[in-house]
C-alpha cells in the first residue's frame, strides 16, 4: 500500500531521491489486471526483493521498467527524474538491467557476440569485441564474474550464463540491476556464489532489485521487500522488521503454512524396486548410470539434484516413454512383478493400468495439451476406460462430469471445465494434472518438480494432496530441483549427479549444505571420477542412515 | 571429354549457377533473420517479368535491372507486412506470393504484349552484354590459364560478377559487421535482440529488403543476361532449387557457393550431353534433365547429415506474455 511505501522513502538515512520510483502504475493485457495502481519505492544501494506469488504481477512490473511493456498509466522516477521508458534503449540508457528468467541469450554466439549485442561501438565488430575482452577481464576481477569469453553459451553451464547476463547488464554501465527469479535454476552453491556477487555490486553502491517467490532468499539477503499480490503492491517493508510467516500471509492473502504438517512414514512392503538402471540416449550420452533403489507403500522418496542430471530420464523410463532412439537396461519391478523395459508393454497407458501415476516435470508440454478445455485434458492417459466409452463414441458426459468433481475437489479456479487449460494460471494447470493422476488411486505416483511455477497457496495444496496418498498407503516419487521441497515432502532423500545416485539421506538428519555438495558431485571420498572411471561406492543408506560427513 | 569441352561445361555451369546464387544468398539474408522465404521462386519470377518489359520498352538492360528489383521488392515487402508485422504463417505468405507472381506475370505479359505472356524478345542494347576482362584475347594461347582466363572468367554480363562478389561481401557483412551480429541473433533468438533495445520488425524488415534485391538481380539476370526476354515460369524452380542449396549450405555464405555450383554444373552437363553414354548404357535425357531436382529432392530428405536451421526460424516475434 502507498503508505507502508511512504515509511520506507521517509526514513531520514535515505533522504536522496530514490534509484526508482514508480506513481500508480497500471498495466492490463487484455481483460487480465496484471498491474494496479502500483507505487514503489527502492532507495539507492540497496537490494530490495520483490515478492509475490506467480501471476501476481511481479515480472509484468519489472518488464515496464525495462521499457518491454509499456504501463497504461503512471510515472517512472529514475534517481529523483521522471522519464518515460518507451523502450529497452531508453531503459539500458538510464543505467537499468535486467537479468530475465529465461536467459536472453544467443545459444550459438560466444560470450563475447552476446555482451557487445546491442551495444556495438560501431558498424564494425573488431573494435567492439577488443574493448569488450578488456572490460570483462576487469569486471571478472571487480565482481567475481569469470566467464571464458570465447566460450559459446551452449557449452556454459546455467549458472555461468547467468553470469553472462549480469556482464551484460554491468558491461551497459547499469546501475540499476533487475533479477527475475535469479535462482531458480541454480544450484545451493551457485546460488550462495550468486549473493555473494550481489553484495560485492551493493558495496560498490549499486542498486538491486530481487525478484523472487522464495522466502529464505528475501530473508537472507534483501534490505527491503515489496509484497504483490493480485496486481497490488500490499506492502513494502524492511526485510529486518518481517518474518518468513508474516510476508507468506501477505502474499497469499491468508495464513499459510510453511511447515508440511506430516506424521512420520509407515512404509509397508516396496512397491517399485528398480535396480542397476541405464539409459543411453540417441546420442549416445550415458544419462543413467545404473541407478538402483526401492520405494515402499507408504512413503515419499524424493530425488534431489541439479536439473540435467538424468532425474528427466528416470521420469520418462519410468513413465513409459523414454525418449526415442534411448538404449536401456536394468529392471524395474513393480509389486513383484518385472515390467516390460522395451518391447511392446513398455508404453506409458501399460504403466498407468499397472497403477503406475505419473506427474510430468513439463505441464505444458507433456501434462496438459494447452488448447484443449480442462475436461478434455482430464482424461488423457485413462481416455481408453471402460466408463469413458460409449461405443464407438467417447462418452463426454461422463468425463464432463468427472472433471467436474475433480476441480472441486482440487479447488481449480475458475472452475470451469470448458476453459482451455492455456487459460488457467499455472497453479491451476498443475492442479488440474495432479487431480487426473492422484484421483485415479495409482498404487505409485511419478511426480516431476510439482510445484514449478506454482504459487505458494498451490504448492501448500498439492503438497497436503501428495502426503495425503502417502499416508493412505501409497509408493510416491518425488523429482525436485527446490530443496526445500525435498526436504520438508521426503521421507527419504537420494541426490542424483550424473547419472548415478550419490547418496541417500533421511531429511531430519541432513542439511541443505551436505544435500548440496552431493548435487555438486562432492561425496566423503573427494569427486566423482569421471565416466571412465569406476562407479563411486553407492551409499546404501534405507536402514542405516548416514550422519553428517 | 577434352579440356576445351570441359571449360565450357565449367563455362556453362558458372552461368545457370548464377541466378541460383543471387537466389540462394537472397534466402540465406531473410531467413538468417529468422524470416523463412519459399516465395524466392515467386520474387524471381516477377523480377525477370519487370526487368524484361521494362528493359524492352526502355531498351536499356539497367533500366530494367531497376525495375526487376522494384518487382521483387513489392513482393518482399507484401511478405514482410503479412510475416513480420501481422505475424502470419510465413510459409502461407510464401506460397501466396508464388503463386500471384506466376499469375500476374502471365496476365500482365499478355494484356500489355498480347504474346501469350511472353515479352518480346530483347535484342541487342537491351540485354545485358558480355564483358571481356583486359588481357583476355591476348592471354587465350597461354596453355591451360589462357583458355580458363579467358573463357571461364572472362566474357560473363555484369551480374554474373556482382554474383559472386556478393559471397564474400555476404561473409563479411554477417560475421564482420554490427548488422550482421544482430541479423545472426534475431535469427536465432529475437527475444535477446529485443531485450538489447535493438527493433526486430526494423532488423527482419532490412534483411527481406536485401532478399527483395538479390531475387531481383536473379529475376533481371535470368530475362536479360541468360536469356533474352520474358517467358511464362521462366525461373523453372529455380527458386526452389535455391532454397534446397540454401540448407545444403546449411545457411553459409561460402557454402552457398559450391552448393549452386554443383546445381549449375549438373544443368550444364545435362545441357551439354541430353543422351549421356555410360558404356553400354544410355542415360536419357529425360534423366538429364530432372537430375538438378533429383538432387533436390536428395538434399531435402536430410542425406546431406544434419542441416541446424536459424533457431527462431519460421517464427513471427511475439513478446512474451
Amino acid at each position: 500500500m502507498a503508505a507502508a511505501a511512504q515509511q520506507i522513502g521517509g526514513r531520514p538515512d535515505e533522504a536522496a531521491p530514490a534509484a526508482i520510483e514508480l506513481r500508480g502504475i497500471s498495466k492490463a493485457f487484455g481483460p487480465v489486471q496484471a498491474n494496479r495502481n502500483i507505487d514503489l519505492k527502492v532507495p539507492k544501494g540497496t537490494i530490495h526483493g520483490i515478492i509475490g506469488e506467480n501471476g501476481a504481477g511481479k515480472s509484468t512490473l519489472m518488464s515496464i521498467l525495462y521499457g518491454f511493456y509499456k504501463p497504461d498509466r503512471g510515472q517512472i522516477l529514475v534517481n529523483g527524474q521522471a522519464l518515460t521508458i518507451s523502450d529497452s534503449q531508453t531503459a539500458i540508457r538510464a543505467g537499468i538491467g535486467m537479468v530475465f528468467q529465461h536467459f536472453k541469450l544467443v545459444q550459438n554466439f560466444t560470450v563475447l557476440e552476446n555482451i557487445i549485442l546491442g551495444a556495438e561501438d560501431g558498424a564494425l565488430l573488431r573494435p567492439s569485441l577488443a574493448k569488450a575482452r578488456g572490460v570483462l577481464k576487469q569486471l571478472a576481477k571487480d565482481y567475481q564474474l569469470n566467464v571464458d569469453p570465447d566460450e559459446t553459451i551452449e557449452e556454459l553451464s546455467v549458472g555461468h550464463q547467468q553470469r553472462v547476463e549480469i556482464l551484460k547488464a554491468l558491461y551497459r554501465q547499469a546501475d540499476i540491476l533487475i533479477l527475475d527469479e535469479p535462482t531458480g535454476v541454480l544450484t545451493p552453491a551457485e546460488a550462495d556464489h550468486l549473493f555473494r556477487i550481489l553484495e560485492g555490486l551493493k558495496a560498490e553502491g549499486k542498486t538491486i532489485i530481487l525478484i523472487t517467490h522464495k522466502l529464505r532468499e528475501i530473508m537472507e539477503i534483501t534490505d527491503n521487500v515489496s509484497v504483490m499480490r493480485r496486481g497490488e503492491m500490499v506492502a513494502s517493508v524492511r526485510t529486518a522488521e518481517t518474518s518468513p510467516e508474516e510476508l507468506a500471509e501477505l502474499m497469499v492473502g491468508r495464513k499459510v503454512l510453511l511447515e508440511i504438517d506430516k506424521a512420520p512414514a509407515n512404509p509397508g512392503a516396496p512397491v517399485l524396486e528398480v535396480r542397476d538402471l541405464k539409459l543411453v540416449d540417441d546420442e549416445g550420452v550415458e544419462r543413467l548410470r545404473g541407478i538402483s533403489f526401492d520405494i515402499r507403500a507408504g512413503e515419499i522418496l524424493g530425488i534431489a539434484g541439479v536439473s540435467g542430471n538424468g532425474q528427466t530420464q528416470l521420469l520418462e523410463l519410468l513413465g513409459g516413454y523414454p525418449e526415442k532412439g534411448s538404449k536401456v537396461s536394468g529392471t524395474i519391478r513393480m509389486n513383484g512383478e518385472v515390467l516390460d523395459l522395451t518391447g511392446t508393454k513398455s508404453d506409458a497407458a501399460t504403466r498407468r493400468r499397472r497403477g503406475i501415476g505419473h506427474v510430468p516435470e513439463d505441464r505444458q508440454v507433456e501434462g496438459l495439451i494447452m488448447d484443449f478445455a480442462a475436461w478434455e485434458n482430464v482424461a488423457f492417459g485413462y481416455h481408453d476406460k471402460p466408463e469413458y466409452q460409449r461405443g464407438l463414441l467417447m462418452n463426454n458426459a461422463a468425463i464432463k462430469a468427472d472433471a467436474g468433481k475433480y476441480m472441486e475437489d482440487f479447488d481449480v479456479r475458475p472452475r470451469d471445465p470448458n476453459l482451455a487449460a492455456r487459460n488457467f494460471s499455472g497453479g491451476n494447470q498443475q492442479k488440474i494434472v495432479v487431480a487426473r493422476e492422484i484421483e485415479r488411486n495409482p498404487d505409485l505416483l511419478l511426480v516431476g518438480q510439482p510445484t514449478r511455477g506454482v504459487d505458494i497457496g498451490a504448492i501448500e495444496f498439492i503438497h497436503k494432496r501428495i502426503v495425503e496418498l502417502r499416508d493412505a498407503g501409497k509408493a510416491v516419487l518425488l523429482v525436485s530441483v527446490e530443496l526445500d521441497e525435498i526436504l520438508s515432502l521426503s521421507d527419504r532423500i537420494a541426490v542424483m549427479f550424473d547419472g548415478r545416485i550419490m547418496g541417500e539421506r533421511l531429511p531430519d538428519q541432513t542439511t541443505t549444505g551436505e544435500l548440496g555438495l552431493l548435487m555438486a558431485g562432492v561425496t566423503e571420498t573427494g569427486p566423482v571420477p569421471d565416466a571412465a572411471g569406476t562407479p563411486p561406492a553407492r551409499q546404501q543408506g534405507t536402514d542405516r542412515p548416514e550422519g553428517r560427513g | 571429354m577434352d579440356f576445351a569441352t570441359a571449360i565450357q561445361i565449367l563455362d556453362s555451369a558458372v552461368r545457370l549457377m548464377t541466378p541460383l546464387l543471387l537466389a540462394c544468398l537472397a534466402g540465406l539474408y531473410s531467413e538468417r533473420s529468422g524470416v523463412f522465404d519459399i516465395g524466392l521462386e515467386g520474387k524471381m519470377l516477377m523480377a525477370a517479368f519487370t526487368s524484361a518489359a521494362v528493359a524492352f520498352v526502355t531498351g536499356s538492360p539497367w533500366l530494367g535491372l531497376l525495375a526487376g528489383i522494384a518487382g521483387s521488392m513489392a513482393l518482399s515487402l507484401i511478405h514482410g507486412l503479412a510475416s513480420i508485422t501481422f505475424m502470419g504463417n510465413q510459409l502461407i505468405s510464401g506460397v501466396a506470393i508464388n503463386f500471384l507472381a506466376s499469375g500476374m506475370t502471365v496476365l500482365l505479359g499478355q494484356k500489355i504484349f498480347g504474346l501469350g505472356g511472353r515479352t518480346p524478345s530483347l535484342t541487342g542494347g537491351g540485354r545485358f552484354g558480355e564483358i571481356t576482362l583486359p588481357f583476355a584475347d591476348s592471354l587465350r594461347n597461354v596453355p591451360f590459364i589462357g583458355p580458363i582466363y579467358a573463357d571461364l572468367i572472362s566474357g560473363h554480363t555484369i551480374l554474373v560478377y556482382v554474383a559472386f562478389l556478393c559471397v564474400p561481401l555476404t561473409w563479411w557483412v554477417l560475421f564482420r559487421t554490427r548488422f550482421g551480429l544482430r541479423l545472426r541473433a534475431v535469427g536465432e533468438n529475437p527475444a535477446s535482440v529485443d531485450t538489447a533495445g535493438v527493433s526486430v520488425t526494423r532488423l527482419r524488415f532490412a534483411a527481406i529488403a536485401i532478399c527483395g534485391i538479390l531475387c531481383g538481380l536473379a529475376g533481371a539476370y535470368l530475362a536479360t543476361g541468360l536469356s533474352a526476354g520474358f517467358v511464362k515460369e521462366m525461373t523453372a524452380g529455380r527458386g526452389f532449387i535455391a532454397l534446397a542449396a540454401l540448407i545444403f549450405a546449411k545457411w553459409r555464405p561460402w557454402n552457398a557457393l559450391f552448393a549452386t555450383f554443383l546445381f549449375g554444373l549438373l544443368e550444364a552437363i545435362a545441357n551439354r550431353y541430353p543422351n549421356l553414354e555410360i558404356g553400354p548404357i544410355t542415360i536419357p535425357s529425360m534423366f538429364m534433365n530432372a537430375l538438378p531436382y533429383i538432387l533436390t529432392v536428395i538434399i531435402l530428405a536430410g542425406f546431406v547429415g544434419r542441416a541446424i536451421p536459424p533457431r527462431a526460424g519460421g517464427e513471427p516475434y511475439v513478446k512474451e506474455r
